[in-house]
């Protein structure tokens, strides 16, 4: 936790913000301090509370509990027009500018230069250009917007918001869609602001420019606050630490069984990728066996599975299964070989809101069925019943929508509609995921009862406590590419972690390294 | 269908139709008399019954549309396409059975033609069949070239004016279709893949449904079933008239699918309960018929109407009541 | 000279091969709403007919019911230099500009079948039925065939709110109301259409004793009577003979019932509007004789005299 030194304040500052969701705590009494003449990085995993704590310093949201001030002083937002006039200004990934209308105007609209209250519109080309010389931009005020690059455009909406604002400027995931010379285009902007003695908030997912470009570092888990710290105290490893969790123990991982033997070895990928997706990988994967995938967010985890499973289909590289060749080209056919998938967004990939638990169930098996070979609503009712209580779904009734239920008993329900097609393969991305902790036990003991069961699955889980318990092997993602392969002692939290803050290093030195 | 809570008859529509055919009853003291006259039924309640039928067999095939969160907006210019189809052929000599078959063929193309643009192209539903709509009337009137084409073909009329057991034409197959397609989804597992893919279609298709081929399939039954009513309705009248048939009918359609409570967002739905919903609204439309207001009143009178019956099943009115019973049986 | 000579023969030729001299050779444009009804497709057929008569190069345009489109069509028409222009108007209102630019360039032009809310002097003259007289020479063939019999009369209206059936039912109405033994005892909405014409005839019908209190229908068109006739007969009464029928329009299916005995009489809304509207256009162009401004198209009335038959055949092959 950071103290105020008293010498400096700072320019914004969040003082022990909450604020609660229905029962959700989505930030917990955290301390943001930001300077003027800084860029501060702001990190954490998805469901840490970065966005929620933008959205309560532009006003989009109001804080349960807790002030925000502003040099010192106590400020209501009501609304992200309050924060504006406070000096706050906000540049988001996808510009939300006029794409069909001159340049000039994005800057000015809402502020036109007026002459005998008309626009004035020659002033306003001048103003224009001067503004734009200063962001090192020589173009056409009169152009359109939506005529230059992603990168001009962004650099027209920071622009707009310091002309606007002033004081503070947040950037969230301004670089998402820029290539490597137009993030240096934009750092440059970036720095000539800071030097102008802007406090400058940069929330991004790529380490590399946060070392980059920021001076100092908070960083959230769980809607808490982790640590501000500047980050020249502070190395990569500690970073990605602290990102995927306080606890990790650095020793004493608990490793399961290593070697498997051939004859067990269920499916191959050998070069299997998919362009822009995720780069080629090799991966075996034995009957009996549990892979975790670790990685950042947008490393590429969930853009593996979803290849693996047909539903963005691989474009280059093959698939063994049993030792014969296979091409998995939808979902349908990756489920006719005994795939199951179980995806990150629960409710917008998972779950069939308005329909019962049972049908919810039953919704894969029948479609393995097929349209004319229907469950009668007694089998329905009995496969339900089964799972449902080999789960432990806590659900009033079989016949209630599974919208109803708490997320953790929609991710049994989910896994349960899987295991009735009785599948050799599963694929689970984010299984424990925002559920509560009884399910959460419920569904880590399934992934072990069903590796003893003699199941193949491929676990995705930024929880790396939990990945190490139930791995036999953890594959590492970073830049959409597997870089590390961690077996044996290999596998603990600190390795994953390393594996997953180097940037440059061969992935080989890590699968052959030693822990730390 | 063992353990079927009788509550369940009571419900909103059911309601909603017996209060407007005794409305009627009001108004017109005769409506309820049926007669048996030239070997068939005849009364204002089996007028009802018929005039409904082409609606209702549209509602057949838009309730399943609708299930998928989609919506068909081309269904009265397929009818117009069909009768104009089956009224062309006749008239130019061929039998009664290559004219139906040939129209229902057309109206199933019409309905792939839908579904492969919804399914395949991923055009929005509405956007998607207002093509259909727009140009599916002058398609007709290209068949018709602009007049009404009448024929005598007895064979072909009978299916507008015959009548079987007693019951008109096209009750009898407005009656065969709802159980057709109520069976044929209801103890398929089709009926539970329309409600998926309607609830969360990226979920149907990670759960390993044919997503495509669903959307395919119900576009093309609604096709099928607008055929089937602009065959009735070109029989009906014994001409193909290209400017008027199924003129707006596709909003009636509409309108009886969620009168009969299926969710414009898609999801659960219940065939009869639509076809129900196409009754309540003919029932309306005789009732001003044999009402004797003027006609200025009757989209006024309509208009009424329809907010009533869709305020009686909305779930304010579903709170309302169940407070109310609770306090009476507090009271108690 | 030797141009000169050819023009003078063929002029001489035209002038002994065509009915009507002046009109021969004369470029016309005509610009059509659409097809959207059988009575549209006749007018244009009829037109094209009148036109051919007369050896008339008619420029025809099909405006699908757009106004742009007739706009359109009408630059067209003055920019290649035709000599009189036809319009049957989609909408009343708008037409100043376009018709303005037609004036200038001298060109008259001719309404048919509807009008326009405009300055008068933009056309020459308009060629229209008198929708208000079609409903009283229907009424007037009733009062005249009931004699002083009381006779209960269901109405059959067209369109609420459209121009044809607020005219024909005032002429109708007003006529009828003169003698106190006929009464109108149900009007209702028909639509203009052969469906909903059956439909409510089934309703008064259901609502009338079974048709017993019914001595007369009248339908603001035929396409609704043929409807009606229908659904008297499903009812099992004999149209024509236990329900008398009058309606108005003359298309070739209401023949075929009059023939037939099952319908009584038609009131005709001529597809020839093309007809006076070249007369006009032929008188002024030769020596600037002004027609009225509104012509005024005859409304026959059509019995089972008037051999049925051979106007069914005669009217078939019009496009209705």
């Amino acid at each position: 936790m950071t103290t105020v030194s008293g010498a400096e304040p700072f320019r914004l500052e969040a003082r022990g913000v909450s604020i609660r969701f229905g029962n959700h705590l989505a930030l917990d009494k955290v301390d943001f301090g930001l300077r003027a003449g800084e860029v501060h990085a702001l990190l954490g995993e998805n469901g840490a509370g970065k966005s929620t704590l933008i959205k309560i310093l532009t006003g989009a949201y109001q804080p349960t509990g807790g002030d925000v001030l502003m040099d010192g002083i106590p400020m209501r937002l009501a609304n992200p027009q309050d924060a504006q006039v406070h000096g706050i200004g906000t540049v988001y990934q996808e510009v939300n500018l006029l794409p069909n209308r001159p340049v000039a105007e994005n800057l000015f609209l809402g502020h036109q230069p007026t002459r005998f209250g008309l626009v004035d519109r020659r002033r306003m080309d001048r103003d224009a250009r001067d503004l734009l010389k200063r962001y090192g931009l020589e173009i056409d005020p009169g152009s359109e917007l939506g005529s230059h690059s992603v990168a001009v455009q962004q650099i027209v909406a920071i622009a707009r918001a310091v002309a606007l604002s002033g004081k503070v400027l947040i950037l969230d995931e301004p670089t998402a869609s820029l290539d490597r010379n137009e993030v240096l285009r934009l750092f440059e902007v970036i720095a000539g602001l800071k030097a102008r003695g802007l406090a400058i908030v940069f929330i991004t997912h790529f380490l590399d420019q946060v070392f980059a470009i920021a001076d100092r570092v908070t960083i959230l888990r769980n809607g808490r606050l982790v640590e501000t710290r500047g980050l020249d105290t502070l190395t990569r490893t500690d970073v990605v630490r602290m990102m995927l969790g306080k606890d990790i123990a650095f020793s004493g991982a608990t490793s399961v069984e290593t070697e498997r033997p051939a004859t067990d070895l269920l499916i191959s990928f050998k070069g299997y990728g998919r362009k822009r997706a995720v780069q080629p990988f090799d991966l075996d994967i034995h009957k009996g066996e549990v892979i975790g995938v670790a990685g950042l967010l947008g490393s590429g985890r969930t853009e593996m599975a979803r290849t693996m499973f047909g539903i963005d289909p691989a474009d280059e590289g093959t698939a063994e299964m049993n030792g014969k060749p296979v091409a998995i080209n939808d979902a349908r056919t990756a489920i006719g070989l005994g795939f199951g998938y179980c995806p990150e967004d629960r409710k917008a990939d998972g779950i069939f809101g308005d329909l019962s638990v049972r049908e919810n169930i039953v919704i894969a098996l029948q479609g393995k069925l097929g349209w004319f070979s229907a469950l009668t609503r007694d089998e329905q009712l009995e496969i339900a019943g089964k799972f449902g209580e080999a789960m432990d779904i806590r659900a009033a009734s079989l016949d209630m929508p599974i919208k109803l239920l708490s997320g953790g008993n929609q991710q049994k329900v989910i896994l349960s509609r899987w295991l009735a097609t009785d599948p050799a393969f599963l694929i689970l991305d984010e299984p424990t995921r925002g559920i509560d902790v009884g399910a959460h036990a419920e569904i880590v003991r399934t992934i072990n009862r069903l590796r003893e069961d003699g199941l193949a699955l491929v676990v995705i889980s930024s929880e790396l406590d939990e990945v190490v318990a139930y791995s036999n092997r953890i594959v590492v993602m970073r830049d959409r590419k597997l870089v590390a392969e961690l077996r044996g002692d290999n596998i603990s939290p600190g390795v994953i972690v390393q594996a997953i803050a180097t940037h440059d290093a061969a992935p080989d030195a890590i699968t052959e390294g030693t822990a730390p | 269908m063992k353990g079927f809570p009788l509550s369940r008859l009571v419900n909103p529509q059911l309601i909603a139709l017996i209060g407007v055919l005794a409305l009627n009853w009001l108004l017109f003291p005769g409506f309820f008399r049926v007669t048996w006259q030239d070997g068939r039924l005849f009364g204002s309640v089996i007028d009802v019954l018929n005039r409904g039928a082409p609606v209702a067999i549209l509602a057949i095939g838009m309730t399943a549309v609708i299930a998928t969160k989609g919506v068909d907006l081309s269904v009265g210019a397929v009818m117009a396409v069909s009768g104009a189809v089956a009224a062309t052929l006749v008239v130019s000599g061929y039998p009664m059975p290559v004219a139906v078959a040939a129209a229902l063929a057309v109206g199933l193309l019409c309905g792939i033609w839908n579904g492969i643009l919804v399914a395949l192209l991923d055009i929005q539903p509405i956007i998607a069949t207002l093509v259909l709509m727009v140009a599916g009337r002058g398609i007709a009137q290209l068949i018709t070239e602009g007049s009404i084409v009448t024929f005598n073909d007895p064979a072909l009329v009978f299916i507008g004016t015959g009548s079987l057991l007693g019951m008109p034409m096209p009750v009898v197959i407005a009656a065969a279709l709802l159980v057709l397609v109520t069976l044929g989804v209801r103890r398929t597992a089709i009926g539970l893949f329309i409600e998926a893919v309607g609830v969360n279609r990226s979920a149907a298709t990670l759960a390993g449904i044919k997503s495509r081929v669903l959307l395919m399939m119900v576009y093309a039954l609604s096709g099928l079933c607008a055929a089937i009513a602009g065959i009735i309705v070109a029989a009906d009248i014994r001409g193909a008239d290209a400017n008027n048939s199924g003129l707006w009918l596709e909003l009636d359609a509409i309108l009886a699918v969620v009168i009969g409570g299926t969710s414009l967002l898609g999801g659960r739905f219940s065939i009869p309960m639509s076809v129900l919903g196409a009754l309540i609204i003919q029932a309306m439309n005789t009732g001003i018929l044999v009402s004797g207001f003027p006609p200025e009143f009757n989209l006024v009178v309509k208009a009424g109407m329809i907010i009533a019956i869709l305020l009686i099943q909305s779930p304010l009115a579903a709170a309302l009541a169940a407070r109310l019973g609770r306090r009476r049986r507090a009271e108690k | 000279m030797k141009l000169l000579t050819k023009l003078a023969v063929a002029a001489g030729l035209a002038t002994a091969l065509s009915t009507s001299t002046m009109a021969a050779g004369l470029v016309v444009g005509f610009s059509q709403i659409g097809s959207e009804s059988g009575w549209r497709a006749a007018e244009t057929s009829v037109t094209k007919q009148e036109a051919e008569k007369r050896g008339i190069d008619l420029k025809f345009a099909d405006a699908q019911q757009k106004q742009e489109n007739q706009i359109k069509a009408i630059r067209g028409f003055i920019a290649q230099g035709v000599q009189a222009i036809l319009v049957a108007p989609v909408v009343a209102t708008g037409w100043d500009d376009v018709l303005g630019e037609a004036k200038e360039a001298s060109i008259p032009v001719v309404l048919l079948d509807r009008g326009i809310d405009g300055p008068e002097d933009l056309y020459l003259t308009s060629v229209a039925s008198d929708q208000v007289h079609e409903g009283a020479v229907a009424g007037k063939w009733l009062i005249d065939t009931v004699g002083d019999k009381p006779c209960n009369i269901v109405e059959l209206e067209g369109t609420v709110g459209s121009s044809p059936a607020i005219n024909r039912k005032k002429g109708f109405d007003d006529a009828v109301a003169a003698v106190p033994t006929l009464k109108i005892i149900r009007s209702q909405t028909g639509d203009f259409t052969r469906a909903k014409g059956k439909e409510v005839m089934e309703g008064f019908i259901k609502a009338e004793n079974g048709g017993a209190n019914i001595c007369a229908v009248y339908a603001h068109n035929d396409d609704m009577m043929v409807g009606a006739i229908q659904a008297m007969k499903d009812a099992g009464l004999k149209p024509g003979k236990d329900i008398l029928t009058v309606s108005i329009d003359a298309v070739p299916d209401i023949f075929a019932a009059i023939a037939a005995g099952e319908a009584n009489a038609t009131v005709e809304l001529t597809p020839n509007m093309a007809g006076p509207a070249f007369d006009a256009l032929d008188a002024y162009l030769k020596d600037g004789t002004v027609p009225q401004k509104f012509i005024i198209t005859e409304s026959k009335l059509f019995t089972a005299a008037d051999d049925p038959q051979g106007e069914y055949d005669r009217r078939k092959g019009l496009g209705y």
